[in-house]
């Protein structure tokens, strides 16, 4: 398939990514619970086609294990635990994971009550790893806390943080400053007895302490927010412990306090790498919710700018990742070619990076005349780009010898820790939302899912550098399709009316103020929606109380969940590997952190 | 008067001040501190297309001690603050600051629980650029006209007045604890 497979060392396999029939309808799901545990489920619901099962929080560590365990379930995958804040009820929080099993491709959504004098229930991590981080943000953000949990402190505010700011009475302005910076052993809670074990069992052995080294945040490899404290004997890495919170800008938050609509802007600002693909999830869950489809062409042009997007996502992960490891001059190759995607852009909505060109319900307006003229213009600069990355990279000795067997995952691990994307794929397994819930017509596309088999850099390197001729490939088909057509759909309850048409015509001006002042205005329930990102599976946990304002919208980012492998994926390997390592998993902090 | 011609043609005098003010100006090393968005926006400022090595300011250095010219390119939070100031005070003087996009100006659309509103809280900025993320021509822009402040003199005599202004909070906060401890 590519010059590197010809060679025989890298195997990077295509897999036609045939993905399962979405087998166990809820109703099973829901008999083989009710078989199980009949004296905890508490209220189910069906609500767009998500399943929601709300249960009793004293068994719910065994529940989740069945969940995971029972051949006919299989929720191997854990996307999501989060918490909802509702004042008015005695028990006040609602404890939400979200769960996805890759083998029969159905979904869940698990709920747990928890009160405010009592916010205790048990932690999940012994089930699934994955839940490690996202029940910390839990208890960071809502106070809830998590019996058992191997370290239980917070996650993305700062160590001098007082309150928990996502509960619905705290005032999203109250700051706490922080006066200094702290090491990460003072904060570490149970985990620092556990290093320092491993500190004095390392000490008998060697008869010498180990150093700990702190990289980061601002540290050029470490792309400006992450840090890692890493505990190095020699060369080595023995252990390694992560902070991160530096770019936490309070999406979520934020979100509360405006329209549906105008969460849009914060969106582009998740992963910049890639802003118009966060758009596109954020406003899908958003229809989802309101029960709307957009039109042909708009869901032609969200793909088509979409997959520039992931291309350009690509780009900067793959040239970051060989610049760390000191190849500047491949990183300019990597990044030429955004230039001209940022054209593209600027001629669709007037902005660069930051695009904020999908509305909910379609687009802010129509692409321009020459529309399809550009895209062909800069498929041409893209496959030519390609090609010389490539050649600069692929079979490169210096890159092959830093990346391979570097940081290595295995598939196991990988889906344990709730790994989604490249980074999955690249262990070998080919999941991808794409194909197993084809959203904007990708279904009649014709692609393929790269996979690797090490799940190492460079596989990770491959399957990005795959993704990307599959994506032109893509955007060639899509280009075909483009037909001229409604850009949104018609529904002045949701969409805006044309300018032109608020200066002459009344009703049409009174339909703009009104949804302008009051914003759309879904109905009461919650969806998850969920979307391939640049990283994997983006999801947004959207809930609605009936009003314009979102009652809470949870990001399920998929660099969070990636991220927390990294101490596993470097152990005993070298300081400079984790460093080669970390730029390929493509940690973006405004996602990761939100 | 011959001979006065030949001079003319091959010295120049000006002051010293002047002097190394205009090499200063055409050779700064910046220190990009990139937190988000504006990090992606200020690659492209180093990239091949806007190429500001064009203005003497393309020798990015990551180390704080190597560099005169602070870029804060990117949102700011509480939790990063310490983490700023202490490499802001790492650069040796004389040093400038660049406060890139409306974040680090002034927190931009953050106006929220954990996010700082506009780095002038902890250390003094020479020139803000707005926009969310400014576009490259931008980021040049605020480059020639710091270039302009250097070599007028005019950014040092605001930053020597601002740090003292610091400072001297730093320095009353500083005996308040005294006392109190």
């Amino acid at each position: 398939m590519n010059s590197s497979q010809a060679e025989g060392t890298a195997t990077l396999e295509q897999s036609a990514g045939q993905a399962p029939e979405p087998g166990t309808h809820s109703a099973t799901i829901l008999d083989h619970l009710r078989t199980a545990f009949p004296n905890e489920i508490v209220e189910t619901n069906e609500f767009r086609g998500d399943l929601t099962v709300t249960v009793r929080r004293g068994r719910i560590r065994e529940i989740c294990r069945e969940l995971k365990e029972h051949p006919g379930l299989k929720f191997d995958l854990m996307l999501d635990v989060c918490g909802v804040d509702y004042p008015q009820r005695a028990e006040r929080f609602d404890v939400v994971y979200h769960l996805y099993s890759l083998e029969h491709n159905h979904r869940l959504r698990l709920k747990t009550r928890v009160s405010e004098e009592d916010p205790h229930v048990d932690s999940v991590v012994p089930v699934w790893k994955a839940a490690n981080w996202f029940e910390r943000e839990a208890f960071d953000m809502l106070g809830v806390r998590f019996n058992d949990h191997p370290n239980l402190r917070r996650i993305l505010t700062h160590e001098e943080f007082v309150g928990h700011p996502l509960r619905k009475d705290y005032d999203h302005e109250r700051r706490h400053r922080l006066t200094m910076a702290y090491d990460l052993a003072q904060v570490t809670g149970p985990e620092a007895e556990l290093e320092e074990d491993a500190e004095r069992d390392h000490a008998d052995k060697v008869g010498a302490e180990p150093m700990v080294i702190n990289i980061g945040p601002s540290h050029p490899a470490t792309h400006g927010t992450l840090r890692l404290e890493a505990k190095v004997d020699g060369e080595v890495i023995v252990d390694s412990d992560i902070e991160i919170g530096y770019l936490h800008r309070c999406f979520e938050k934020m979100s509360e306090t405006h329209h549906y609509q105008q969460v849009i802007p914060y969106t582009d600002r998740l992963n910049y790498c890639s802003p118009f693909l966060n758009g596109v999830g954020y406003a899908m869950a958003v229809e989802k919710l309101l029960g709307v489809e957009v039109p042909r062409r708009a869901q032609l042009i969200r793909v088509i700018l979409g997959e520039f997007s992931r291309i350009m996502d690509h780009l900067v992960c793959i040239g970051t990742n060989i610049v760390d490891i000191g190849a500047i001059t491949n990183f300019w190759y990597a990044f030429r070619p955004r230039e001209d995607m940022y054209a593209l852009f600027e001629a669709c909505c007037g902005s660069r990076l930051t695009v904020s060109y999908v509305r909910i319900g379609g687009l802010l307006m129509d692409a321009p005349a020459d529309f399809v003229e550009q895209c062909d213009h800069l498929l041409k600069i893209l496959d030519e780009s390609v090609h010389d990355l490539d050649r600069l990279n692929t079979r490169n000795m210096i890159f092959r010898s830093r990346t391979i067997g570097v940081g290595e995952i295995s598939a196991q691990d990988a889906i344990d820790y709730g790994f989604t994307g490249p980074c999955l794929r690249a262990s070998g397994v080919a999941y991808d939302v794409r194909k197993y819930h084809p959203y904007h017509g990708y279904d009649e596309f014709d692609f393929d899912i790269p996979v690797g088999s090490r799940g190492d850099t460079y596989d990770r390197y491959l399957v990005r550098m795959e993704e990307i001729r599959q994506s032109t490939r893509i955007i060639r088909q899509a280009l075909k399709a483009l037909e001229p057509g409604p850009w949104q759909i018609d529904d002045r309850r949701i969409t805006l009316p044309l300018k032109e048409k608020v200066y002459s015509d009344i009703e049409d001006l009174m339909n703009h103020f009104k949804l302008i002042m009051h914003g759309i205005r879904p109905p009461a329930g919650e969806v998850y929606g969920y979307t391939e990102g640049g990283n994997g599976e983006l999801g947004f946990y959207v809930v609605s109380d009936g009003s314009g304002y979102p009652y809470r919208i949870k990001v399920r980012p998929p660099c969070f969940a990636i991220f927390q492998a990294f101490p596993d994926m470097i152990k005993g390997g070298l300081i400079a590997d984790a460093i080669a390592a970390l730029g390929s998993i493509n940690i973006v902090a405004g996602e990761l952190d939100r | 008067m011959k001979q006065d011609d030949q001079f003319s043609q091959s010295v120049f005098t000006t002051k010293i001040d002047e002097f190394v003010n205009w090499a200063r100006k055409n050779s700064l090393w910046p220190l990009p501190f990139g937190t988000a968005c504006c990090a992606i926006e200020y690659m492209s400022v180093l990239g091949s297309h806007y190429d500001v090595s064009r203005f003497g300011a393309e020798v990015v250095r990551f180390s704080p001690r190597q560099s005169d010219l602070l870029i804060v390119a990117g949102t700011v939070t509480d939790k990063m603050g310490p983490i700023l100031k202490r490499i802001y005070e790492q650069m040796p003087e004389p040093k400038w600051v660049i406060a890139m996009g409306a974040c680090a100006a002034s927190g931009g659309f953050y106006r929220a629980y954990h996010v700082m509103q506009g780095i002038d809280e902890i250390i003094p900025v020479d020139v803000y650029i707005p926009g969310c993320p400014p576009t490259p021509e931008a980021v040049i822009d605020a480059i020639i006209k710091l270039q302009g402040a250097i070599q007028r003199g005019d950014s040092e005599k605001q930053r020597a007045l601002k740090f003292t202004q610091l400072e001297s909070e730093d320095q009353k906060e500083m005996e308040r604890e005294l006392v109190a401890g």
